[in-house]
């Protein structure tokens, strides 16, 4: 119901007059009157998400009819619609494929119980401390049956959920360090042990988990209504303007930030199609040597971690989500550090296409064929435009964030440049990046504003998309080639 | 055609000797090739690059030709091709996009020829034209194919497949001009060499990618497909649309095929995942290997006959190191250790039995199928065929028609149908049981229940409970069972049932007084001996029963009495108790009545009942005390095969047993009555025991496959979500046929047209009318 509301006009008064620093826009007003002594809970921020502006995401009475359906079905599945399918409703083409996904790996025939599913899914995204996907799935959990006391923590779980922290730790920070032993030891725990069609579904659950905190973080998705954090009892017009504005960025402020960044930033976008043109064009010419594409890749990789991911603004841990995991201190780190040497993982010796695919659909049927689905539509997805232009091919760029993702992560494609990440993207998308890949909770407007800054908000989240695709695939290449190993 | 090619072989196989043998690799490898005279292999891979002479004993290491101090990743090869007319000539497809041609002729170190660069991502496949020395092809994931002349620096022709990554290319071997190409999205192009514009042909070989294909050697139309769909294809491409003429379905999916040189129906395959045997397969006989090559511990990445036209040695490369000939006759032969014999049971309990004639001996009662004995079809197309090579093989399949009264299994069907497993009082569903099973002249069972009722009588009814409990109260006498005799304990407890019973005087007067309306005859009894001969007539355990059973069924009672003589000889002797029974059952519509009044007692009255009951039970003997006793016997009845009375005591009994028998029996008991009841089709039965099962893996069975999916009925698409409307053609798929109105409950169709409705309007159309009511003119059957 809330999503139906139509942007309240007063939005844009917001920003002129002194005396307007204190007016309550008409929504929250009229809430406010109604208050009869009966605490109504109000919504935090109009709009599914903190940094997009509520007038620009699709409004459901205005859906056209395909992507109405989606809903409908995501409707009937979920008995709710989240801010996330809201969000991503700027794809739809996705958003059918990503619903699909998630309804089958929660709610149809796999190897874990419901619980178990829903538990696992609050696992991983604790980890990345995504109040809003902890949240959603705790009231799942519960609906499903689920055990109350496993809420308290991890080690109120069932032993076997709690082996599984390990992997989860490892997965959402340190991929590459998942070695066979560890997939040994799940499955050979004696009477706590998973079944290898067990393990799948839970890899496949975190996995998506992690990457979806990633986008939730990424968009800044607004907690659910019905949700803690979601709503407040307090009487708004706390101080200059409605909270609702704050926490939907349509405060003046804001608006005045992005009018001077519009104008300096003006060439952006043509300059980086240029340079994608000049790619292009010059591919055949200079031919680096071998050599040289190692070093650009190792490069790169090194680079990757100097982008040093903003201090904590505002990271609050809220205090019902560190409970559900362990050892907080254990973070993403810099895949090539001195001292420990991981080695290179190589594309094109196990890929999702070849490898991956054979053995999730071998052990949990189906599964495979939507993932591979899902990938497929997040890497090809375009409407070859770019900002204002149009008929732009953006293959080019697409693959550079793609694999600068997998780069973050150790996995090197053999027969790609990686100098070409270097002209492709600028230094506040790489950063936007990599936070939002490796540590998606520090996340702050502000970097979500400040890269790409003509582009519009339905392209910065189909950058979101790839970026979390990417991580996705990199995760499960990581996990199953660990069963891999362990399976031979 | 046939000769001359075995001429070939005489020829070509004299000069190649060898054994199985293998040796380690420095690093895994990608792909590997052979020479043309068959006497030297080269193997790639990221990290090597080599070329090994095969000799006779084993593998010589020849030439490295990964040099160079930091090596580029020009070396690092996804794919190797030994040019079949040049013997100095190698191509490799470097997984950074580069084509490199390598001339074993050049003095210096470094082989390396030409490089090409052309394609900008990994090249997955190159393929030498196999009659032109300077034709060499490539196909890439960038989706296009490059045919270059070596002669020159860069490629003559371009083809894009116009659609994903190119995964194979090969030359066709007969046809000049041709070439196949694979592709990422199952799709397999054939393409003119001259008309680099347009592909031929195209059609779809698989779902998911085409990693590999291979031509027939011989012949010129037949073309090998595997793809990540696990299968084997081959196609007939001489016809106007590409043909599918045999399919095998592997267990994972296929990297590579090769045709088998001179067996024209054999072809070799290894797996990209998982499997790491080669196999080679007969593909007339698609289910199982002809033979198999088992030494490799990861999987397989190249595999390649030594020489074409030599069917005995097979070389393969592989992920773990090691590069291995394998000799035909060393191949395990998967047909051997197959199961000669086939067995299976009919849905009506009959028998078949296939097995190999040559081990059937003389038949001991053996009824031979009504038609004869009947052959596999499977079989009867083998007749003589020289080319194969599989040991002739004639089955003999004879059928075993159960005797369809001795086995049948009425008895359980019955049984389950009848029984009551909850939603009534313990002692009601003892008794009720006990009923059903005597019935069908099953006493022991029968006796059991009852038993069970005495034994774990809830000791402390509510008022509810007092009329059972009238009925389970004599019964305490009799309870040294003759079967039970030699328990020890049971006799010393029988002592105290009577000691109890003697205490229990103005009780029994009680019971006799609401027994009196029936046996006014008998009244002016004393009462301990009313209450003796009380017991004596319940020694014949039947008779409480009777009692019950009469206020459930009338019917029933004219079968029971001789069955009650039956069991109890010395009753009969005893001359009060037929007439006893005599007069019970002349007035059993009294008893009905008295039923009736029983039900309203006072509260007086059954504060009195509870009083008496008290006693009863007196030394808590009765939940635990008899657990071990009980579970015993649960465990014989399930080692007896009648798994029905374990269950269904343990679900009548839950909280009271439960504890005594471990989950995993408990499970496995569950799990075997389900499995027997989904069998005899008792669906509502089973889904009642797994719904009153205590075991979570059971009650979890429940909640599994809950979906039912469904077409629409117009656009035969599956419909999503809601059940009645369908997304695509916007109508209402489930409309009943009769009425027209849309089915939200019980929808009926017939699975021919697909046209249905309402359950009550298509039996009522069904009734007069043998078309189908939608008018579609199927003859729609109602069973």
């Amino acid at each position: 119901m809330r999503h139906a509301i139509a942007p309240s006009e007063n939005v844009e008064n917001n920003s002129i007059a002194v005396t307007d620093l204190f007016k309550i826009c008409t929504h929250c007003e009229r809430l406010n009157k109604k208050d009869l002594g009966i605490r109504i809970p109000r919504p935090l921020g109009s709009g599914p998400s903190r940094f997009i502006p509520e007038k620009e995401i699709l409004q459901v009475s205005k859906v056209d009819a395909s992507t109405q359906a989606i809903f409908e079905d995501a409707f009937a599945a979920l008995h709710r619609l989240d801010n996330i399918s809201l969000v991503m409703s700027f794809h739809p083409q996705y958003l059918g494929s990503f619903l699909r996904t998630q309804h089958y790996l929660l709610q149809m025939d796999g190897p874990l119980p419901l619980h178990y599913r829903h538990y696992i899914c609050i696992m991983a995204a604790a980890r990345h401390q995504c109040s809003y996907l902890v949240n959603l799935h705790v009231n799942d959990f519960l609906h499903v049956g689920g055990n109350t006391k496993w809420l308290n923590g991890l080690n109120e779980a069932p032993q076997k959920l709690q082996q599984l922290g390990e992997i989860n730790k490892i997965l959402a920070h340190r991929p590459w360090l998942l070695t066979k032993e560890h997939i040994e030891r799940l499955l050979k725990a004696e009477e706590h042990s998973w079944s290898l069609a067990e393990l799948i579904h839970a890899l496949v659950l975190l996995t998506h988990y992690h990457s979806l905190s990633s986008f939730t973080f990424g968009c800044g998705i607004m907690p659910e209504i019905n949700c803690d954090g979601g709503h407040t009892f307090r009487p708004p017009s706390v101080s200059q303007y409605c909270v609702c504005d704050i926490a939907n960025g349509n405060g003046h402020a804001n608006h005045h930030n992005d009018l001077l960044g519009n104008q300096e930033m003006c060439g952006e976008v043509e300059e980086l199609m240029e340079r994608m043109k000049q790619l292009q064009e010059c591919r055949d010419d200079e031919e680096a040597s071998q050599e040289e594409m190692a070093t650009r890749f190792e490069r790169e990789k090194t680079e990757s971690m100097l982008v040093v991911t903003s201090e904590d603004e505002e990271c609050v841990p809220s205090r019902d989500i560190s409970r559900h995991f362990e050892d907080t201190s254990y973070g993403y780190q810099d895949f090539s550090r001195r001292g420990e040497q991981v080695p290179t993982f190589r594309a094109q010796d196990y890929s999702w296409e070849d490898h991956g695919f054979s053995l999730v659909n071998r052990l949990y049927p189906d599964v495979g064929q939507m993932l591979d689905e899902k990938f497929q539509m997040a890497y090809n997805l375009t409407y070859n435009t770019m900002a204002t232009h149009k008929d732009v091919d953006t293959s080019m760029l697409r693959r550079a964030i793609w694999n600068y993702i997998h780069c973050m992560f150790g996995i090197r494609y053999d027969d790609y440049d990686y100098g070409e990440i270097n002209q492709l993207l600028d230094r506040s998308f790489k950063i936007y990046i990599k936070t939002m890949v490796c540590s998606p909770e520090k996340t702050t407007k502000r970097m979500y504003e400040s890269f790409w800054r003509q582009f519009q908000h339905s392209e910065k989240v189909h950058v979101n998309l790839l970026l979390m695709e990417a991580r996705m695939q990199a995760e499960l290449l990581y996990a199953l080639r660990a069963i891999t190993r362990y399976m031979t | 055609m046939e000769k001359m090619s075995r001429v070939t072989t005489a020829l070509g196989s004299s000069s190649i000797t060898g054994r199985t043998m293998f040796c380690h690799l420095d690093a895994p490898a990608n792909a590997i090739s052979v020479c043309r005279d068959a006497a030297q292999v080269v193997v790639a891979g990221r990290n090597i690059f080599k070329i090994y002479a095969l000799e006779e004993e084993q593998f010589v290491e020849k030439l490295n030709l990964r040099v160079g101090r930091k090596p580029s990743l020009n070396f690092s090869c996804a794919d190797v091709m030994w040019h079949q007319m040049e013997e100095n000539l190698l191509a490799t497809a470097a997984t950074n996009g580069a084509v490199v041609t390598w001339n074993l002729g050049k003095p210096s170190r470094n082989k390396q020829d030409q490089l090409f660069t052309e394609h900008k991502r990994t090249v997955n496949k190159v393929c030498f034209h196999p009659t032109e020395a300077y034709m060499l092809l490539s196909g890439s994931q960038d989706g296009f194919m490059k045919c270059f002349d070596l002669r020159k620096k860069e490629s003559v022709s371009t083809f894009s497949g116009q659609s994903e990554s190119v995964r194979d290319v090969q030359f066709s071997m007969k046809d000049y001009f041709t070439f196949a190409a694979s592709f990422e999205n199952g799709n397999v192009q054939l393409w003119d060499i001259r008309r680099p514009d347009r592909y031929e042909r195209m059609f779809t070989a698989h779902t998911g990618p085409v990693f590999c294909c291979d031509w027939h050697p011989d012949d010129r139309g037949w073309l090998a497909t595997g793809g990540r769909d696990k299968m084997v294809k081959v196609w007939d491409m001489t016809t106007n649309r590409a043909k599918e003429i045999y399919c095998v379905q592997t267990i994972a999916s296929v990297a590579r095929v090769k045709w088998r040189p001179e067996k024209k129906f054999h072809l070799a395959t290894c797996s990209m995942m998982v499997d790491h045997n080669i196999y080679v397969w007969d593909i007339r006989r698609p289910f199982i290997p002809f033979a198999t090559f088992e030494e490799h511990k990861d999987v397989t990445t190249g595999i390649v006959w030594r020489h074409q036209h030599d069917p005995q040695y097979l070389l393969s490369g592989s992920k773990d190191s090691t590069l291995y000939q394998h000799m035909f006759k060393d191949a395990t032969r998967p047909v051997d250790k197959a199961n000669p014999e086939g067995l299976c049971f009919g849905l009506m309990g009959d028998l078949a039995f296939a097995v190999n004639e040559s081990l059937v001996s003389s038949d001991g009662g053996r009824k031979p199928y009504p038609g004869g004995d009947r052959r596999y079809p499977f079989f009867s197309f083998k007749k003589p065929n020289p080319t194969e090579q599989f040991a002739h093989v004639s089955s003999a399949l004879s059928v075993f028609e159960t005797d369809l009264d001795s086995s049948r299994m009425d008895w359980f069907v019955k049984t389950a149908q009848l029984y009551l497993l909850s939603g009534k009082p313990f002692t009601e569903l003892c008794d009720h049981n006990a009923t059903v099973a005597r019935e069908l002249k099953r006493p022991q069972v029968s006796t059991t229940w009852t038993m069970l009722r005495i034994m774990f009588s809830d000791p402390a009814p509510g008022p509810n409970h007092s009329l059972s409990k009238l009925g389970g109260l004599p019964l305490m006498n009799s309870f040294s069972m003759k079967e039970m005799g030699p328990e020890s304990r049971l006799e010393r407890c029988k002592g105290e049932s009577r000691q109890d019973n003697i205490h229990l005087e103005p009780g029994n007067s009680h019971i006799s007084n609401n027994n009196e309306e029936n046996e006014e005859t008998e009244g002016s009894d004393g009462p301990t001996e009313y209450m003796f001969g009380d017991a004596e007539l319940d020694d014949d355990d039947l008779y409480p029963l009777e009692h019950d059973n009469q206020t459930v069924a009338e019917e029933p009672m004219y079968t029971l009495p001789p069955e009650a003589f039956q069991l109890r000889h010395e009753i009969i002797d005893n001359p009060s108790v037929p007439e006893h029974l005599q007069q019970d059952k002349a007035d059993s519509p009294h008893v009905s009545g008295n039923e009736a009044e029983v039900a309203c007692l006072t509260p007086i009255e059954s504060f009195s009942l509870i009083s008496i009951s008290q006693p009863l039970y007196s030394p808590h003997l009765h939940a635990n005390f008899f657990c071990p006793i009980v579970r015993e016997m649960l465990s014989h009845y399930a080692e007896r095969g009648d798994v029905q009375m374990a269950v269904s005591v343990l679900i009548v009994l839950g909280e009271k047993i439960r504890k005594e028998i471990d989950d995993l029996t408990q499970e496995h008991w569950y799990m075997s009555y389900i499995d027997l009841l989904q069998r005899f089709e008792l669906w509502n039965v089973s889904n009642e025991v797994i719904k009153l099962s205590t075991c979570s893996a059971i009650t979890c069975l429940n909640q599994t496959s809950t979906t039912l999916h469904i077409n629409c009925s117009n656009c035969k698409r599956p419909m999503s979500n809601k059940g009645w409307i369908c997304d695509r053609c916007r109508q209402c798929a489930s409309a009943c046929a009769v009425c027209h109105h849309v089915v939200k409950g019980l929808f009926v169709w017939c699975q021919g047209c697909s046209h249905g409705g309402h359950l009550e309007h298509i039996m009522n159309w069904l009734k007069n009318n043998s078309h189908c009511p939608a008018g579609c003119g199927h003859l729609c059957e109602y069973t």
